[in-house]
Parts: structure tokens; sequence; C-alpha cells
């Protein structure tokens, strides 16, 4: 485990009543599961948050990325421009970008419509198999890239937490870990696909 | 070590002593050391191939990398099996591996007992740093029994060799070059199709990821196989008798 070099080190230390480590989670292209396995951790989450402000979340209400959080996590491939602004904009407001589970390191189960083409699947999906109105939306939802692809292919990663979804035990070592200031080594918690 | 009318090579592993008969390969030795050198495509039983280099290690004296599997030994060499560098290009091997087919371990029927996915996980690989390519495979369901998933090959051939070397059916081939390589049944017949084949399974038994696996099935558990006590000869074949008497 190596210590966490300055510029990125989270407010902790000898300095416990400084305000709490700012922190905020975001969700491109995934299922969920990994923000469930987070709410996994039970009561944890309880003790996490008393030195932990959840700023930004699908779990909390704010709707504006905040200035600066000391950590992300970010759930889910890139797959359309919207994700890409988002996880951009997370970048430039982040110290410690994490990403959770295998949509975001792998683009895992949404990178399956890869080697088909984007229109096969659109086709697919709202004409061959539409029970209402067989017409492939151009408006509300975004426009799919050709492929899926994990976030460190467009932004700078700083950890990488594995599995479908990470465990809750593995999330609860990485939050704490980091609170601790030290960053950690994650293959050992987890793996692709548990 | 059997040492009958053989010359006898001593030299020296991780700055360890040993010694090994001139017709062993350094894998080999190291296994009898119990010197854990992670590879892919090496089996006990079948021929050598050298396909997935995860085994390469450094030979002092020599200016490349050398596959310990198909790297015979002599007197006096000093081989280094486990340096920084060797670690970096593993993970770097394993990494093609991931970019180059479609490996999803979170939907594959091998999840867990995968041999690609378990050194991964030992070897620390955090992410792969190559663009994934997402090629376009076809899957092969055709054959009664089994299912061929050329997404999740990482062309080792170890289901080529046992079933050439032990079966003597040579069902299994390689065709095509380069990154297209794919393994294929008869001359690209569908594996239902196939004449040559015999249906005996030892191809699944062997194979280290969730290209080839039975149907209607979770994958078997072949760790035990590398597990010493049960590694005495053709390990994929007391897999084979294992689990028919699981099944009866």
């Amino acid at each position: 485990m190596s210590k966490v070099s300055e510029d990125i080190a989270l407010n902790t230390g000898s300095d416990t009543n400084s305000a709490k480590v700012k922190a905020a989670t975001v969700w491109l292209d995934g299922c969920s599961g990994c923000h469930m396995s987070f709410l996994d951790m039970d009561e944890r989450i309880v003790e996490l948050l008393e030195k932990i402000d959840l700023l930004y979340s699908p779990l909390v209400d704010h709707k504006e990325f905040p200035d600066m959080v000391d950590v992300t996590l970010v759930e889910g491939a890139v797959s359309s421009h919207e994700d890409l602004e988002k996880i951009r904009k997370v970048r430039a407001h982040t110290k410690i970008l994490v990403s959770l589970g295998d949509c975001a390191i792998t683009a895992n189960v949404p990178s399956m419509r890869n080697p088909f083409g984007v229109e096969a699947i659109m086709k697919h999906a709202y004409i061959d198999t539409a029970v209402t109105k067989d017409v492939i939306p151009n408006e509300v939802v975004p426009e799919l890239f050709e492929y899926s692809r994990p976030v460190h292919n467009f932004v700078k990663v700083d950890l990488f937490l594995q599995g479908c979804p990470p465990p809750a035990d593995a999330i609860h070592f990485l939050l704490t870990e980091l609170l601790e200031g030290r960053m950690p080594d994650l293959t050992k918690v987890s793996r692709l696909g548990k | 070590m059997v040492t009958t009318g053989k010359k006898v090579k001593t030299f020296i592993i991780d700055g360890k002593d040993v010694s090994g008969t001139e017709d062993q390969t350094v894998i080999e030795v190291c296994r009898e050391n119990n010197i854990e050198i992670p590879t892919l495509c090496h089996l006990e039983g079948l021929a050598e191939v050298g396909a997935c280099r995860l085994c390469l290690v450094e030979i002092k004296g020599s200016n490349k990398l050398l596959p310990a599997c198909v790297t015979k030994v002599h007197e006096g060499m000093e081989v280094i099996t486990a340096s920084e560098g060797l670690k970096k290009y593993r993970i770097k091997i394993l990494e093609l591996f991931f970019s180059e087919r479609n490996h999803i371990c979170s939907v594959c029927v091998s999840n867990g007992i995968c041999e690609l996915q378990n050194l991964a996980q030992r070897l620390g690989m955090t992410h792969v740093h190559y663009p994934y390519l997402f090629p376009k495979f076809d899957v092969d369901a055709s054959h009664e029994r089994f299912v061929l998933d050329n997404n999740r090959c990482i062309l080792c051939t170890r289901c080529v060799r046992v079933c050439d070397e032990i079966e003597g059916a040579h069902t299994w081939d390689i065709m095509g070059r380069g990154i297209e390589s794919m393994v294929i049944t008869d001359l690209n017949k569908p594996w239902g199709e196939s004449e040559s084949c015999t249906s005996c399974g030892k191809c699944v038994a062997v194979c280290p990821t969730g290209a080839l696996v039975e149907k209607y099935k979770n994958a078997v558990d072949k760790s035990f196989m590398y597990k010493k006590d049960k590694l005495k000869f053709l390990p994929y074949l007391t897999t084979m008798r294992e689990v028919k008497n699981e099944q009866s």
C-alpha cells in the first residue's frame, strides 16, 4: 500500500476537526447494481457519513456537481455524448476518481452490443421487439456512440474496483482506506465478474 | 526426477541451486521446486507450444525473454522468474488477451473458475490499458452437448493438442492468421456436423476459459487438476472420470 501523494491526499490526519471529506457518486451506462452494493454496506454507511459528505449522487438530491470533491465513485461505461460530458465534468471537479465496477472498468454488459453495431441494436430494441409503437427515438434519449467504452479511455482514473457489482465489503474497504490516507490495492478484495 | 541414462544439469533459478535432466524444460524444474510461473497454454501430458507467453523468464546472458515451457535446461544457466519487469510484461500480456476478444466475466459460464480471470486477479491486473477491439465472432452451439464461443478463446490450443495427441481425432485446428485466428472443427464445419469428433469432451475439460463449455451446466471447477496430489498423469482424463462419477 502506498501513501497518497500530497496533491490528492484526503482531508484527514491530525486535522480531524476540519470539514468532512467531500464525496460523490455518478451513474453512467450501468444497471445501478454498484450503487445497490454501496447501499449494502448497511449500517456502516452511517459510520462513514460521519466522516464523509455525500454531495452529489443518484442517492441524494443535489442537481449540480459541486465545485470540487475529494473522491468520486463512477459506475457504468461511457456509451454516449451525455456520458462523456458528464464524466469530463466530474473529472475536472474531482481529486480521486474511482472506477466502480466492471462496466466502468471494462464496459462489461453495455459492451455486449459493440460487435453488432448501433443500427442493428436500435432496430432490434425499438422495431423488431416493439410492443407499442415501432419508432427509433431521436429525442430525449442520447444518441449512442459506436462502442461502449471504459471510463479510463476518456479521462484519467486513479483507482479501479472490479466486480459486478463490487462486494459491499470491498467498497467499504476502499472508502475506509482512502479516509486513512492510503491508496489501497483493490485486486486483493475483488476481481472481474465477482 | 528420473535420471536413467540422462545427463543431469545443475543451474540456478531465482538464486536457488536446482538440478534437472537435460531433456527437461525450465517450467518443469520450476514446478518440481515449487517455483510458481503463470501459464495458460502449458498442460502436463500435452506437447508444448509456447503460445500464451505468460511463462517468459529472464536468462542471464540472453538479451531476450524466453518462454520457460519450451526452453530446455542447460548447465550453469541463471534463470529469473519474477523480476519487476517480468511482472509488468505478464500483466500486459493478460491485458492483450482481454482486449483482443469479448471477455465479459460477469455473464460467462466460467465466471469464478476461469484461469484467465483468476490470473488477472492473482497478477494484479487493475484494468486494461489497450483499447478493446470488440470483434464479432459467432457462437457454435450446433453440437449436441458442447458449445464453442470464440469470443472467449485465447488461442492456447490446448483443445487442438488434446484432441490430436490424446483422443487421436484431430477434430480441432486453427484457421486464419494473427488476430483473426480461430479454433475450428473439421474444415470449419459446424461442430455438430463434424465427422471426426467423438464427443469425448476432452477439449472442454482442458479449456482454460469459457470458450468451450458443456451445455445446460455450470462449468466444472478444474482447479483441482493443478493440485499436486492429483497431478499424476493426464490430469484432464482424471477430470473427465470425476465429472462422470459425479453425474452417475
